[in-house]
């Protein structure tokens, strides 16, 4: 390294200069907002007049762990990421695997998967709702009609477990292409001579797949399933719009419908930020533990 | 079976998987499009059919004159432009202070830009919105490109110094033999050599700003400053049964999308490899 460039890249302020613009933003709306809304979890919070708000202590995060909409809320969000995430990850690195080929019309095939990724969860949200509509859906014909196995319509919205079908299927459907883009982006930095020398050799695909792709994806893996958890953990909006957040009767709450509805309906400010820090802090620890569980097999 | 027979199988196998994906990723998007050129009586047609019987575009002429729609997509699109280019340079900025400059402090300042990856966007939004009221900026757009800029920052940060740390350091001791300053050599020789990444960089933050609902909804009060999200959802829950409406104004909500995403879609694998973010 040269000395002009050396000292130019220990000037302080000037550094100061790339940073502050960053900075400035990230305190003002992130690290700010942060600490506020923490502050707020702790009081009986007015919005108009906060100076008028009651000093609660720990009371709020106490009353939503004492909750049954809250505890069913937890539930239900622990079990959408369990099943959507290990589903999503499994089908969309066999698309990866598919693609990795050489094979014609890659952009197509891309383009195709990446199409619900790219759509706005607000769209795909009505889309499914339509869909899985109970009288004239196209799903319920599809079952009923088209492939018979069932004999009259399912009100699939009107049932506390099966209003999960839609949100669960929605979530992996939109996600598949993400976690094939990723994936195959893993793929193609895979040496190929690694490859061909396993096949000269006579392994069959199957063991090249199991001895040298697989382990040499696993940092791409975890870093799919830490992403993945965490957004399916915060997920919440196919929920508000395909249950109106928690219909029929409060069973079908994530975390965070729960936290949107105590906060902009019901204007319970202090209880919506208590259930919100109790999440963060729930994704904050379960990422560590993640990234600790995988970093044993992998650099990252 | 002979190895060129089990190869054209394998091949044969390959192109059926895919395609019956292509089927099942592809047909909730057909129902919409079917739907959005069904006439209204038809909505609820028993069965509904994939195929429809009649076409009109009377969804679209209805939708797309109705509620200042133009105005929605305008706001819509300015919102996520500016987002998109303000967050590429604020991004890069910060990306290259933490691949090539020497700071106290550095690791822990990226680490706590590294915390906003984890936290739940709405959590924020009660404090954000005091935030923007404070600053004037709600019911303004600037108060949406703010935040989205921001909350696009540690992702993409993230990112573009793993791209930037693979650039060799050999062309910017070149530049800076020459007398190149720290933003020549920003501007000149590493964002060029970046494509890639800003490439995955724009279509994520276009794609964020562009479909971002929850800060819209609560930022935004003034009917005439919407964006499309909002647009959408309120429509919905105005007029509960016409679908056909709901879907023609998604769809034309879905062009610009489909648009950045085909035009940048060819550095997007090579570029999500060059960020690191494969592991």
């Amino acid at each position: 390294m040269t000395v002009s460039m050396r000292r130019q890249m220990r000037n302080l302020p000037m550094a100061l200069v790339f940073l502050l613009p960053g900075i400035v933003l990230f305190a003002a709306f992130v690290i700010g907002p942060m600490l506020y809304s923490l502050r707020i979890s702790f009081f009986d919070w007015k919005i108009l007049n906060p100076e008028l708000s009651a000093w609660l202590g720990l009371e709020n995060y106490s009353r939503a762990l004492g909750d049954p909409i809250f505890r069913r809320s937890v539930l239900n969000t622990l079990a959408y990421s369990a099943v959507t995430v290990p589903t999503q990850i499994i089908i969309g690195v066999t698309i990866a695997l598919l693609l990795n080929q050489k094979i014609r019309g890659k952009a197509f095939f891309r383009v195709m998967y990446y199409l619900p990724v790219i759509t706005s969860w607000v769209i795909v949200s009505l889309l499914f709702e339509y869909m899985f509509s109970g009288q004239a859906g196209l799903i319920n014909y599809l079952l009923r009609d088209v492939l018979a196995v069932i004999d009259k319509n399912i009100l699939w919205l009107a049932d506390p477990i099966l209003a999960f079908v839609p949100i669960h299927l929605l979530e992996i459907w939109k996600g598949i292409g993400w976690v094939a883009i990723i994936a195959l982006a893993g793929l193609q930095v895979i040496p190929q001579h690694l490859l061909e020398a396993a096949e000269v050799d006579g392994a069959g695909s199957w063991q090249r797949f199991r001895f040298i792709t697989l382990p040499l994806l696993t940092p791409t893996l975890a870093f799919l399933f830490v992403v993945r958890t965490i957004g399916t953990l915060n997920g919440y909006i196919s929920n508000l719009l395909i249950t109106n957040g928690g219909d029929p009767l409060d069973k079908t709450h994530f975390v965070l419908t729960l936290m949107y509805e105590a906060t902009f309906t019901r204007l319970d400010f202090g209880y919506g930020s208590a259930i919100s820090y109790l999440l963060t802090v729930f994704i904050f620890i379960i990422s560590i533990f993640q990234i600790r569980l995988l970093r044993r097999d992998v650099e990252f | 079976m002979s190895r060129r027979g089990e190869k054209r199988l394998q091949h044969f196998i390959t192109y059926l998987l895919l395609l019956a994906g292509v089927v099942v990723v592809a047909l909730p998007f057909w129902y919409m499009l079917i739907t959005s050129l069904k006439p209204q009586s038809m909505i609820f047609e028993m069965p509904p059919r994939l195929f429809p019987a009649e076409v009109t575009l009377k969804n679209y002429t209805e939708a797309l004159g109705k509620d200042l729609f133009g105005l929605y997509f305008v706001n819509s699109l300015f919102v996520a432009v500016a987002s998109t280019g303000l967050t590429v340079i604020v991004s890069s900025m910060l990306a290259f202070a933490f691949a090539r400059l020497v700071f106290p402090g550095k690791e822990l300042i990226f680490r706590i830009f590294l915390v906003g990856m984890m936290i739940p966007p709405v959590m924020l939004i009660i404090p954000q919105f005091i935030v923007a009221k404070w600053l004037g900026l709600y019911n303004s757009l600037f108060g949406l490109i703010f935040v989205y800029v921001t909350m696009n920052l540690s992702m993409q940060t993230f990112l573009l110094r793993g791209v930037f740390e693979g650039i060799p350091r050999d062309l910017e001791e070149a530049a800076f033999m020459d007398g190149a300053s720290l933003w020549t050599v920003l501007w000149r020789v590493i964002l060029p050599l970046s494509r890639a990444g800003l490439a995955v960089v724009t279509i994520f933050t276009f794609l964020y700003s562009w479909s971002e609902f929850p800060w819209a909804h609560v930022a935004i009060k003034e009917t005439t400053r919407r964006t499309l999200p909002i647009a959408i959802a309120l429509f919905q829950g105005q007029h509960l049964t016409e679908w056909g409406q709901v879907f023609a104004a998604s769809i034309v909500a879905l062009f610009p999308i489909v648009i950045v995403f085909v035009v940048f879609q060819r550095y997007f694998i090579q570029g999500i490899a060059s960020t690191g973010m494969k592991g």
